[in-house]
């Protein structure tokens, strides 16, 4: 399946925007991505294997945290993930 | 550096005056080029602004979030068009256009510009760019960043206009 990078993260795909990897679920389709590119890792997971806070991950439209099965919902090669940190701010402390 | 033409440029601050007292936000697509410019590593030139919605409806004078949903769409439309995500804003109401620690401990877009307006009373005052450096979330960093302001019609734009070379 195709995953959209974002362009921060493009600097440790070989400046790939968009990279195919095969998988039968969405954590299988992470552990093989950072298999293929390793030093993605650390900027989507914490130490203990988390995914960050920041890094929001899409299953077509979908925030995979609001799917039923999550990490380990199935996905077709048809399907799409994008990985999209958050945006947020403002000039309060 | 950060590149933009003049009209993208004042439509970033018309849009933190529409929305003032609230802050606003938006996104840079463009392109990351190298630099032909001594002391100046990379340009994120931008070639358009899309507006996004402030979600922070509970604190919207003093916080931006766009939300993930919006930007998995507004990449897609870059990805369409050709470009790429390569910044953001926002504006600070009646605050100055400096970086909180909000916005950095918020900020996540390595190689990106954040470009912060401030707005006094309703009008746009200063702009200025950020870039954030860094390799990560543990070295990560804001740079103050140049802005160089195109004021010139782009190329084609004034063959248009103008479509037999002539005066």
């Amino acid at each position: 399946m195709n995953i959209n990078i974002p362009t921060p993260l493009r600097s440790y795909t070989g400046g790939r925007e968009t990279v195919s990897i095969p998988g039968a679920t969405v954590s299988a389709v992470f552990r093989e991505l950072t298999v293929k590119y390793p030093e993605l890792k650390q900027h989507l997971f914490t130490p203990e294997g988390k995914l960050r806070s920041f890094v929001n991950v899409y299953l077509n439209d979908d925030d995979i945290r609001y799917l039923e099965s999550k990490e380990e919902t199935a996905v077709k090669d048809s399907d799409e993930l994008t990985i999209i940190p958050s945006i947020a701010g403002g000039s309060h402390l | 550096m950060l590149r933009i033409h003049y009209t993208e440029y004042e439509a970033l601050r018309a849009h933190g005056e529409g929305t003032y007292p609230n802050e606003c936000c938006g996104v840079l697509l463009g392109k990351n080029l190298a630099s032909e410019i001594k002391g100046v590593s990379s340009v994120n030139h931008v070639q358009l602004i899309v507006r996004a919605g402030n979600t922070r409806t509970d604190s919207a004078h003093n916080r931006y979030n766009i939300a993930p949903q919006e930007l998995v769409k507004i990449q897609r439309q870059a990805r369409g068009l050709g470009l790429d995500i390569v910044g953001f804003y926002h504006s600070h109401p009646d605050h100055p256009a400096q970086w909180s620690a909000t916005d950095f401990a918020e900020a996540h877009w390595l190689g990106c510009s954040y470009v912060i307006t401030s707005v006094e009373k309703g009008k746009a005052a200063l702009t200025n760019s950020f870039l954030l450096s860094g390799a990560g979330e543990e070295d990560k960093r804001f740079e103050d960043q140049p802005i160089q302001i195109d004021i010139a019609a782009p190329l084609a734009e004034a063959a248009a206009h103008n479509p037999k070379g002539q005066e």
